[in-house]
């Protein structure tokens, strides 16, 4: 069963992440997109991460992808990309490279690193969870608002620093025009 | 061990797997005949305030008027405009059929609560609950089904190559994202008080009156939860995504046939759910209303039953006020939708949740409840000032910048 799932989900994100890069027209690979995020869904719900997985719904699934479609159409650029013209030179082969570079990085590491990649941190105590549906968000809750309080306050610093920068770019520029 | 519902612990046997049969099977016939009636009960209700008669051919009272316009649209002609993009445009109705039926599936439909009982029957020898899932997350499905439900509204305007409908979704894309928001945070209050995600678990901690947290949770929660899930829904006062004034017929305009007749049922079909919802959270779900040692009992009708009618009345009591909406208030402008979105129900619903969380806290470390809240309303004060401060100095840029509102 878990075995099914797997091959189930992963398939899913496969194609997703597939059409993500193939698909010429930015709103089909926006929704090939939203399929990858599915599939990591339900790999999180295999893994007793409900928690986890209702939040890449609604985060990713439904409010980033969102706006990624929103921008697609306001700004007009919903039209299929002609792919012969290539805007920067020599942009592909560079990324052909650098491409190939990370998989081999990839590889060797996972190969060298098995010993390494150990599961860091507290963990999901998936046994202890049992009847109690709420245990996940316990200890989800006790590691993020408790072990990792400061990594997650300075993320969340680093995010409205982010926005505030950006409006302030865009605010700039338009007084600039004006 | 996916579900809460006791009968799926443990191993599977055929008699569970069955009911889980029958189960879906119900839901989605009653989903249906919910939303036809529903349709019927809006067109009714509105001719009543209207002055009109409604409805009163097909059927008695004309009930099966829903029944034969949707009969109709079958056998209406299915265009498809030369500019769409095919796909995405036939797969449009049902990315916002879909996520209607899903949603359904979480609401605690009925079971029996007198005497003591949590909600979970017998039926055919196993005990379980009257409801089709109920997921370890309980409310955020509905919350995660609710932002998948933009999708079929934003393809469908902008697969039809067409200036009016991309112009609805556009709109409804920030809309439903921006009233997300103010959805999810007023619901942080009710879990805070109840302590769980689960459905049943938020009902089952509702069991009297007093349990119902009419101020914790009944007045600034539920005000903002109601006006944030009509935004969702897109009814109105907030249909800006099909306008018929300014979009012509916004994102189904160039949607006909049966595909038009889908986006209709998944928009009747989310009110239902939407106010099932609202009465799963803030009013005590199929339980009986019971006050002190008096619970209300309906007579002759076995206990079983008896959640399912409460469910009904008080679902009931949300539908008319959806459709009193309607009836009632006028659409509103663009940037007033999103200054109500942004500027007051989400602030408001984050400062009611850290005023709980606080009063929380001290009970739970033995503070005096008095000195936190009063110091919690202090800073929620300087918050409030420093808003109003923000206002105050954007409002005065646009003006500098010639922004006309």
């Amino acid at each position: 069963m878990e075995l099914v799932v797997f091959v189930l989900a992963s398939a899913m994100m496969l194609v997703g992440a597939l059409g993500v890069i193939t698909r010429s027209n930015p709103v089909h690979a926006a929704l090939s997109l939203i399929l990858t995020l599915f599939g990591v869904a339900v790999h999180f719900v295999a893994l007793e991460a409900y928690f986890l997985a209702a939040v890449q719904i609604i985060v990713y699934a439904g409010a980033i992808v969102v706006l990624f479609l929103f921008v697609i159409m306001l700004l007009g650029v919903d039209k299929a990309e002609d792919l012969a013209t290539e805007p920067l030179v020599a942009q592909r082969w560079l990324a052909g490279i650098a491409g190939l570079g990370l998989l081999g990085l990839l590889v060797v590491a996972v190969s060298r690193g098995v010993e390494v990649l150990r599961p860091r941190g507290n963990g999901l105590d998936t046994a202890a969870q049992g009847a109690d549906g709420d245990a996940n968000i316990q200890q989800l809750a006790q590691s993020v608002f408790g072990d990792y309080v400061v990594a997650f306050e300075l993320t969340s610093v680093l995010l409205v620093v982010a926005v505030v920068g950006t409006v302030m770019l865009a605010r700039r520029r338009m007084a600039g025009e004006a | 061990m996916i579900a809460l519902d006791p009968m799926l612990e443990g191993d599977v046997l055929w008699t569970p797997l069955l009911i889980v049969v029958l189960k879906v099977l119900v839901v989605f016939v009653v989903g249906l005949v919910a939303t036809m009636l529903m349709v019927w009960f809006e067109r009714k209700v509105i001719a009543g305030m209207q002055n009109r008669i409604g409805p009163n051919k097909a059927g008695p009272f004309g009930l099966l008027q829903t029944l034969a316009d949707g009969i109709k649209l079958f056998f209406k002609e299915d265009l498809l405009p030369r500019r769409s993009d095919k796909f995405v445009f036939a797969l449009a109705p049902f990315l916002s059929l879909v996520p209607a039926f899903l949603a359904f599936a979480i609401i605690p439909l009925g079971g029996d609560y007198r005497d003591g009982n949590d909600g979970v029957v017998t039926w055919f020898g196993v005990e379980t609950r009257v409801q089709l899932a109920d997921p370890h997350i309980g409310v955020l499905f509905a919350l995660a089904i609710s932002s998948i439900a933009v999708y079929g509204i934003m393809l469908a305007g902008w697969s039809s190559g067409s200036k009016y409908p991309l112009l609805g979704s556009v709109r409804a894309s920030a809309q439903m994202v921006s009233y997300e928001a103010a959805l999810g945070l007023s619901l942080a209050s009710v879990i805070l008080i109840s302590g769980t995600l689960s459905t049943s678990g938020i009902v089952a901690a509702q069991s009297t009156l007093t349990d119902w947290h009419v101020v914790a949770t009944g007045i600034v929660p539920f005000i903002i939860f109601l006006i944030a899930a009509t935004a969702e829904l897109n009814r109105p006062p907030f249909d800006l995504v099909e306008a018929e004034q300014e979009l012509v017929g916004g994102f189904n305009t160039e949607y006909s046939s049966i595909r038009f007749a889908l986006f209709f049922l998944a928009e009747f079909m989310n009110t239902v759910t939407m106010s099932a919802l609202i009465v799963t959270l803030f009013f005590g779900g199929p339980q009986p209303i019971s006050y002190g040692g008096i619970t209300l009992d309906i007579p002759l009708i076995p206990n079983g039953l008896e959640g399912t009618i409460w469910l009904l009345g008080k679902v009931l009591v949300f539908l008319y006020v959806y459709v009193w909406f309607r009836a009632t208030l006028p659409r509103l402008r663009y940037d007033q939708l999103m200054d109500l979105g942004w500027k007051v129900l989400i602030p408001g619903s984050l400062a009611w949740f850290m005023l709980l969380a606080a009063q929380r806290l001290a009970r739970n470390e033995g503070w005096n409840v008095f000195t936190t809240t009063a110091a919690a309303v202090v800073v929620l004060g300087a918050c409030y000032a420093l808003l109003q401060g923000a206002f105050a100095i954007s409002n005065k840029t646009r003006e500098r910048e010639g922004a006309q509102f």
